[in-house]
């Protein structure tokens, strides 16, 4: 098994799937059924596919391991690479397994253009499962735009009434972060000769140059995160969006800006990423308050749930600034979590809109009567948001808060304010949905959860519940990661120190 | 052993819980209800062993949470401390849970009911048993959802929601101090197991660190940080709208978790964390003062509510309140011991209440009962043992505890300490005042329920009727049985060094204090019963003269000092207009107005003006072109010139 080019095959083998899907012929109905069970097939064999990742992994090194070389541009540095440590092999096990859940939660939702529907899901897994593996910046930088493309289509395609303004917006934020990241590109090609990520990491890059290179590449990650002010695109986005679409990207694409701060700004960039600290944290604890407080006021579920991810995000962006081994692998932790939670949430919306047509709160009430089983998952779904200890949410928000409290107690407090306002409009979002009175008369005759929906959710439950009961396993692929990350931060600033002490000198 | 006490609960919520439907209600009270009793039992050797035995001992589980120098593991820690919670825990849970069977009998959603119960108990069990900070957490934050889905469980009232959520939010304020609390632990001690902490407490004694941008004492901020925490659970004045709000869960709830358990974690925590207080005089004095600050204002709040089990939460409040200035004058044991006569009595009133709303048919409020008394003799005898006992008269329970801690605040010698002293004496009048008003009011004089409910007056069952017996066991004997081993002679033996002492021991100086100070919280109980006697049943007309008389106060005191009034204004309301007018004004007046749409708007514009010049005139073309054409030679000489 280890000779197998093992990274690679869980990338492509989505798109042998759309291969499949595409050869599909025969009458509509045929058609729809067989692209339906392809998608599922190929998304659960790719996830089992990288299983073999989660048993291979070795703990307590820092190398990149799976790594796998090939000749693309020859002369140019610039080749086809790739690899996981221990910060991205978790992020390509939620997306595999994302994927596989969302294709059920499309399982009967949609019903037009299902076999296109398909192939966007599967070719949106091989984009975002790339970008994770990925050890060449050209490469990267290829799926990370390329995610956006099946993203943007399943807004406009299969989003809701104003899906047009929700795509051009989603699209007009990432595109100028996009533009200015390809222009760091390039700066750090012709500085580094290579595109090589190893090698970027370890490549000292001057720190005037440094500041430029960090804000056209924050410019990028901050829209994607979504940092305040430029998260705007996100709850309109996820309104738009049809559920699976929201639950890949609460779950997996938010994630993407966070990945990117640790894998290029914080390794490759570390004095101008000690100087624009503050801003980082003056934007999260903004977006903790701000947000919270937005999103008490919500009267559309999806838009809450939206306005909490950016409240949560601000947890995981302050987390990595902290650049203690707390703080950093809480923000790795809360991402994780918060992909399972919110697509969770997501998920729970899109449960109840199947039924009746309609996102807005007011519409609903009384659920738990009709309802008890999806009473019972939103409850632990909420609870794990609201950050309850023995759910996945908890342990995020714990070590965040105890990095930060080691650097910055103003910010810890801040952040921790996020505690109170979570639960209150969390707490209120499901009394006005799932409690009171069975008045409606609409309301009362939708079913509880179905079987396949039940399926849908089940491993989302084991996993929120293992990942708050017994972290260990996720914290230790971690950990080797993490410390290397924090241990070359440090050297490099002290080597930065000791220069421009130097300079004082003379 | 340790472990069966702790996880016996969990197993019965977990099958009540899941399997409700299919064993059905009576499958849902044994599952319940005989794990709990069998880890009753236990815990009560449990008592035994390490309190009179062998000494404390810590079962580790397994790993939990270990990032770099942080580690918090699952681990059950059994000194005296957590053996005397763990008995009072279990115990009243058990009897809780059978008493239960009888009064949700015919509530279609029983068996979910049992399963909460049993989940909080294993919530509970594990904040007692906790070694570290982190698992403590855990159990803090359990017993409040499970709070949370109890006080909601009637899910369709209004009224039951809105009290649910306000518990949560409350504590969770409250929660922001302990987290913080535990961050600040970290970064001081590098640890969050207690054992590390309490090894390295006096050294910290007089240092400072920086946090919140100044300088500040370590072991005062820490204190203080977590004493926000024990506030916002103990329902401390300032954080305690969400307890009487609380009554609207069902009675057998408001037992165990109002007035028992979970409202005493507070009490617990600070016990448990008292060799980091034993080093912060400030903390300790601020603990003190809000404890005996609390024992008053909640006790003058009790004497004018008609509602029978909100007279009942603010008498715990109140009683909480001395508890904790038990703790802030350094009488730790005291302040346990009355934590669990406590217990015992106020859960026996509050399932004696329980009775009485069940007789009534449901009725709560004091002023549409009267004249039952005949009707229902062994609640009506519950209820006077229970006040007995809360009012600290001698040989009930409760005047061991009280009066230690009465005692041992005068013992004191402090400023401080007189506060409370005079402040706790205050407070033990009112408590008879309005224990007797309650009983006068609900079992005496004409009554004033109608004769359709008074036709229906009757006692309840023997399975609720046998668990107020055994809790008027403990009512009575509890005191006595145990004043010796927490407060008297056999302390030190008992608590084994469970709870710090650093310099005078308090509780020695509570057995030598002035005769007065031993008779006068008897006397102000004898005042207060004789009071509410002459205006409750000699001369009914006076309560509402006073309340003409003083139209003021009596307002004041109905709506309880206004605390949720000025909440409302001051907290709840901003938030949400702050967040109305950060989404319209914020999000959608400036941030997409001067960019996405801003800039969508701006370059439509630019198309437009772009698209005017495509005419169709060739002669506007070529002179663009010609004007394109010199400014690329003019900027290709104006290059090519700087270059050379």
């Amino acid at each position: 098994m280890t000779d197998w080019p093992l990274l690679s095959l869980v990338t492509f083998l989505p798109l042998v799937g759309v291969a499949f899907i595409l050869m599909i012929r025969g009458d509509e109905a045929v058609v729809v059924r067989n692209s339906r069970n392809v998608a599922l097939l190929t998304s659960c064999a790719t996830f089992v596919m990288s299983l073999f990742l989660w048993f291979g992994f070795q703990t307590g090194t820092a190398e990149f391991q799976f790594v796998e070389h090939a000749e693309w541009l020859p002369g140019t540095g610039i080749s086809y690479r790739m690899g996981v440590d221990g910060i991205s092999v978790l992020f390509v096990l939620l997306s595999t397994f994302l994927t596989p859940v969302c294709v059920l939660a499309g399982w009967t939702a949609i019903t037009t253009r299902v076999k296109e529907y398909m192939i966007a899901f599967l070719v949106l897994e091989t984009m975002m499962v790339g970008m994770f593996c990925a050890l060449d910046f050209m490469l990267f930088y290829m799926f990370f735009e390329g995610v956006l493309v099946p993203m943007f289509i399943l807004i406009g395609v299969w989003g809701g009434p104003r899906r047009i303004y929700a795509a051009f917006k989603f699209f007009l934020y990432t595109l100028a972060g996009s533009v200015l990241m390809l222009v760091a590109l390039l700066a750090m090609y012709f500085q580094a000769g290579t595109t090589d990520i190893p090698t970027l990491l370890h490549h000292a890059f001057a720190p005037e140059v440094q500041t430029w290179l960090w804000l056209a590449m924050f410019a990028s990650f901050a829209v994607k995160v979504p940092m305040w002010p430029v998260h705007t695109w996100l709850p309109d986005a996820h309104v738009e969006a049809p559920t699976a679409g929201s639950v890949i990207l609460a779950g997996v694409l938010l994630k993407m800006g966070a990945y990117g701060f640790l894998r290029f700004s914080v390794p490759m960039l570390p004095q101008a990423s000690a100087d624009f600290t503050p801003l980082i944290y003056a934007l999260s604890a903004v977006a903790v308050i701000y947000t919270s407080l937005v999103a008490l006021v919500q009267e559309d579920m999806k838009k809450l749930i939206a306005y909490s991810s950016v409240a949560h995000m601000g947890f995981v962006t302050i987390g990595i600034f902290t650049m203690t081994a707390q703080g950093v692998t809480g923000a790795l932790f809360q991402m994780l979590s918060h992909g399972v939670v919110a697509g969770a949430l997501f998920l729970c919306v899109g449960v109840i809109y199947d039924r009746l047509h309609t996102r807005e709160i007011a519409r609903y009430g009384g659920l738990v009567h009709r309802m008890p089983k999806y009473a019972a998952v939103f409850m632990l779904f909420m609870m794990a948001s609201v950050g309850l200890p023995g759910t996945s949410g908890f342990v995020g928000e714990l070590l965040v808060i105890l990095g930060a409290f080691q650097v910055n107690t103003v910010v810890a407090a801040l952040a921790a304010t996020g505690l109170i306002l979570g639960a209150a409009y969390m707490l209120f979002l499901y009394r006005r949905v799932v409690f009171g009175k069975l008045d409606k008369e609409d309301v009362k005759t939708m079913q509880d959860i179905t079987g396949r929906e039940m399926a849908m959710f089940a491993p989302l439950v084991v996993v929120v519940l293992w990942m708050g009961l017994y972290p260990a396993p996720f914290l230790d692929i971690m950990a080797a990661s993490v410390d290397n990350l924090i241990a070359n931060f440090e050297t490099a600033r002290a080597v930065a120190d000791a220069a421009s002490a130097a300079v004082a000198m003379k | 052993m340790t472990a069966a006490i702790v996880f016996l609960p969990l197993l019965g919520a977990i099958l009540a819980g899941l399997f409700g439907r299919f064993i059905g209600r009576i499958g849902a009270q044994a599952v319940t209800s005989l794990p709990m009793l069998a880890s009753a039992g236990l815990s009560a050797a449990v008592l035994w062993s390490v309190g009179f035995g062998d000494g404390p001992y810590t079962v580790t589980l397994f790993d939990w949470i270990r990032v770099g120098s942080f580690e918090a593991s699952w681990a059950l820690k059994v000194d005296t401390l957590t053996a005397a919670m763990l008995f009072t825990v279990s115990t009243v849970s058990a009897l809780v849970h059978v008493y239960s069977i009888g009064y949700m009998h015919g509530d279609p959603s029983e068996p979910r009911f049992m399963a909460y119960l049993s989940l909080f108990t294993f919530f509970m069990l594990m904040l007692v048993t906790a070694d570290n900070l982190v698992q403590m957490f855990f159990g803090w934050e359990g017993v409040g959802l499970s709070s949370y889905l109890l006080i909601g469980f009637w899910n369709d009232r209004p009224s039951a929601n809105a009290a649910a959520i306000k518990a949560f939010v409350v504590n969770r304020v409250g929660d922001f101090g302990f987290m913080l609390g535990i961050a600040g632990i970290y970064l001081a001690f590098d640890s969050a197991r207690f054992d590390t902490i309490f090894a390295a407490a006096p050294e910290m004694a007089g240092q400072t660190f920086r946090v919140f941008g100044t300088e500040l004492p370590v072991l005062t901020t820490l204190c203080l940080l977590l004493f926000v925490g024990a506030m916002g659970k103990s329902a401390q004045i300032g954080l305690h709208t969400w307890l009487p709000d609380a009554m609207e869960g069902p009675t057998p709830v408001s037992a165990l978790i109002h007035a028992a358990t979970m409202v005493t974690a507070g009490v617990f925590m600070v016990a448990r964390m008292s060799p980091l207080f034993e080093y912060s005089e400030t903390a300790l004095a601020v603990v003190a003062v809000v404890g005996a600050t609390t024992a008053l204002f909640a006790a003058t709040v009790g004497c004018v509510q008609n509602d029978i089990k909100r007279v009942i939460a603010y008498s715990t409040c109140s009683q909480l309140g001395y508890m904790f200035f038990a703790l802030g004058v350094g009488a730790y044991g005291a302040a346990i011991f009355h934590l669990v006569t406590h217990a015992f009595f106020k859960a026996m009133l509050f399932l004696g209440a329980g009775s009485v709303i069940h007789a009534m048919s449901d009725e709560q409020d004091m002023r549409r009962m009267g004249g039952i008394w005949r009707n229902v003799k062994v609640t009506y005898a519950i209820m006077w043992i229970g006040s007995l006992s809360l009012a600290g008269l001698p040989v009930f329970s409760g005047y061991y505890s009280k009066d230690t801690i009465l005692e041992a605040a005068w013992g004191a010698h402090s400023a401080v300490g007189q506060y409370a002293f005079w402040m706790g004496a205050a407070a033990a009048l009112l408590t008879a005042f309005y224990s007797w008003r309650l009983l006068f009011m609900t079992f005496h004089g004409q009554p004033r329920a109608d004769e359709k409910t008074m036709a229906h007056v009757h006692e309840s069952p023997p399975v609720m009727l046998v668990p107020l017996l055994v809790l008027a066991v403990g009512a009575i004997f509890a005191g006595m049985l145990g004043y010796d081993a927490f407060v008297g002679e056999g302390r030190a033996a008992f608590w084994k060094g469970a709870l710090a002492v650093v310099g005078d021991d308090p509780i020695e100086a509570a057995h030598h204090v002035p005769p007065f100070v031993k008779l006068l919280p008897i006397g102000v109980a004898a005042a207060g019963i004789l009071v509410a006697y002459l205006l409750y049943m000699v001369r009914t007309d006076i309560p509402a003269k006073l309340a003409e008389a003083a139209p003021g106060l009596h307002r004041f005191l109905l709506n309880k000092w206004y605390f949720d009034e000025v909440y409302e204004v001051l907290f709840v309301r901003p938030a949400f207009a702050l967040g109305r007018m950060l989404w319209k004004r914020g999000d959608m007046g400036t941030i997409d107005r001067f960019g996405p749409d801003g800039v969508s708007l701006l370059t439509r514009l630019a198309a437009r003006r772009t698209a005017l010049m495509q005419s169709g005139f060739v002669y506007h073309y070529a002179f663009a072109m010609i004007i394109g054409l010199a400014v690329f030679v003019s900027a290709y000489v104006a290059g090519f010139a700087g270059v050379r």
